[in-house]
């Protein structure tokens, strides 16, 4: 979050009034934060919707009779919030370069299709995940060239493949569900770990690794820098010699993979998978953990550790409204009012209202 | 802002080839686009140790001129040489490899992004061994605060966002990135169009220290007053073509003044507002 540390003034233009600066007063504000002040604007800045989300677990808690916080209702909440944290960190990565990846479910849908359908060729079974994570992979590399050489928008190329790989998805199951009750890969969805009495579900683990992985490569790397760099300006990236086409590549080839990853997931869980209901408008949750956890739409500016509070806001929210015992049809109305509202207040606590 | 008193005349670079010997030379480099002529026939040499002035009005092809410089785009025809050798471009990575650093008016810097990640971006060095190489943030952040001290900018810390930095300033870490990166040749796109007075003679004076340590500069400009006051040699470009170049002794403001404007016509608008123009 160093990137971002006064994005008031750091979007003010070079006018002659900043001139003043090399006359020896003053520089602008912002400029003379020590290098503690950074920090912990940074930390509050990562911090973000941390608040929200303890807020939401101790009122749900309060409110649906003491069941939220039980260790079985939390480990069911991090099985809800896993996957969308998986697709999740593929959109960090590809709202980060100013895109967009709207085709997410549509490919968790068909890479689960694949998974299921390869588990039950016999010999060749072991080769579901790998197959799975292949067409994941295979997708999103279709996504990558069509934004990076072909220069086609995003939303466009990603609307495309929204609608062209659910259709698919659709096809290879011929429009039925597949199942397969001697899924060999079953266990990641339905067992967890023991530790210290409580059951840490695999879909928790593989989630959490995801996330410090991402995180991992956003600030550590090379890469990280880069994916920031091209977000910030395209442009200038490209002038200063980064391969600007390679990076978009990266990123939308990343989120297809972690979208395939979704389908391993998401099909362990139900021992089926079908390509018209499975990942629907999941590509909707994974876009609101990503603008919940504060990246910023523009590109260039975000956390990981912000989508995965993000995911989790999300998933608490689904499970706890089901607690208190709201209507289905009044989740919908909730989660849409709280989404825009805990970005609004966000943003008002920022105190800069002009950035997306 | 602690005024670190500045070196203006540093000793030749050793590193550099001796001053005037010629860095870059294009004869007659033509550049289109479908129908549309950019260039139509340019010729200019770039020295060590020399400042080159470019300049010409909107639309007489300087930017087309730059980017053909700096990779971006590939000449049609002519001859284009770096170094005595024959220079073909495949991108901007080539031409900073050659030695030929571009300052890009609006796209020098990232404003989102800390002076540090800014000053080595496509650069940056790493440690350790695959797959946990990763980016040497310490080291980044000595060197850019060194850096930035040299020439008398003092960040009090290197993670504060470019965007809080002043224009002149800007266009000062842009053009020591671009020496700290080793570039014989410095092409700045108008790095004074958008200053102050204050700010414009920061940077004019950055750029006499650059052309003291060595470097050919390429400084393109449409003020004759900023080419006049660094420049070795001028060359005018006019509808894609280059007019003419002069050395300094050769020519006096006024006159480049004219040619670059297209003579004539502007003389009498010139005398008829009372020569403000």
């Amino acid at each position: 979050m160093s990137d971002a540390t006064n994005p008031t003034s750091a979007t003010a233009p070079s006018s002659p009034g900043t001139s003043a600066n090399t006359a020896g007063t003053p520089p602008p504000a912002g400029a003379g934060l020590s290098a503690r002040q950074v920090q912990i604007r940074s930390l509050v800045q990562a911090a973000g919707m941390l608040p929200v989300l303890i807020l939401l677990a101790i009122g749900f808690h309060v409110l649906g009779g003491h069941r939220f916080l039980s260790a079985q209702n939390l480990s069911i909440v991090a099985q809800q919030a896993s996957i969308n944290c998986v697709l999740g960190a593929g959109m960090t990565f590809v709202i980060l370069t100013g895109g967009i990846d709207l085709s997410v479910g549509s490919i968790l849908a068909a890479s689960a299709m694949g998974a299921l359908i390869v588990s039950l060729m016999g010999g060749l079974s072991w080769l579901a995940i790998p197959a799975c994570l292949a067409v994941g992979l295979l997708i999103g590399l279709v996504n990558g060239s069509l934004v990076a050489f072909v220069k086609l928008p995003p939303f466009i190329v990603t609307l495309g493949t929204l609608t062209a790989v659910r259709g698919l998805a659709r096809l290879m199951g011929a429009d039925n569900t597949v199942f397969n009750p001697q899924l060999s890969y079953a266990w990641i969805g339905n067992d967890g770990i023991n530790l210290l009495g409580f059951t840490i579900p695999w879909l928790a683990i593989i989630a959490i690794a995801v996330i410090v992985a991402s995180w991992y490569v956003l600030r550590r790397t090379v890469l990280g820098v880069r994916i920031y760099a091209v977000g910030g300006n395209p442009a200038a990236a490209r002038l200063s010699g980064i391969n600007v086409p390679v990076v978009l590549m990266f990123v939308y080839a990343l989120s297809g993979l972690l979208a395939g990853l979704g389908g391993v997931m998401s099909s362990a869980r139900l021992y089926a998978a079908n390509g018209l209901q499975l990942g629907q408008s999941y590509e909707l949750d994974a876009i609101a953990a990503v603008i919940l956890g504060g990246t910023s739409f523009v590109g260039g500016i975000g956390s990981i550790w912000g989508t995965l509070i993000g995911a989790l806001i999300i998933a608490v929210l689904s499970n706890g409204l089901i607690l208190v015992g709201v209507s289905d049809i009044w989740q919908f109305i909730v989660k849409g009012l709280v989404i825009i509202g805990a970005v609004a207040l966000d943003r008002f606590r920022q105190g800069s209202g002009t950035r997306t | 802002m602690d005024q670190v008193p500045l070196d203006l005349h540093p000793p030749h670079d050793p590193q550099l080839p001796p001053p005037g010997t010629p860095l870059i030379e294009i004869r007659d480099v033509r550049k289109e686009f479908g129908h549309v002529i950019a260039l139509a026939g340019v010729s200019l040499t770039v020295r060590a140790g020399e400042v080159l002035c470019l300049l010409g009005d909107n639309g007489a092809g300087k930017s087309t001129l730059i980017k053909t410089l700096s990779g971006v785009h590939r000449p049609s025809s002519g001859t284009f040489l770096v170094e005595g050798k024959v220079a073909s471009f495949g991108g901007p990575r080539d031409a900073l490899n050659a030695g030929i650093a571009t300052v890009f008016q609006d796209l020098a810097m990232i404003p989102l992004m800390s002076v540090t990640r800014n000053f080595f971006m496509g650069r940056e060095p790493t440690q350790g061994v695959w797959p946990f190489r990763r980016v040497d943030f310490k080291q980044c952040r000595n060197v850019t605060h060194a850096e930035m001290r040299r020439i008398g900018i003092d960040v009090r810390d290197p993670d504060q966002a470019v965007g809080t930095l002043s224009g002149g300033e800007r266009q000062c870490v842009a053009i020591a990135r671009a020496v700290y990166f080793g570039a014989k040749v410095l092409i700045l796109d108008e790095p004074t169009s958008a200053l102050g007075v204050a700010q414009t003679s920061m940077v004019l004076k950055y750029i006499n220290l650059v052309k003291s340590r060595g470097l050919g500069v390429i400084f393109i400009t449409h003020n004759v007053r900023h080419a006049y006051a660094v420049g070795d040699s001028f060359t005018v470009l006019n509808r894609g073509r280059t007019l003419g170049t002069y050395a300094k002794n050769e020519i006096a403001m006024d006159a480049l003044q004219n040619l670059m404007a297209g003579g004539k016509e502007l003389q009498e608008l010139s005398s008829e507002l009372g020569g403000t123009v």
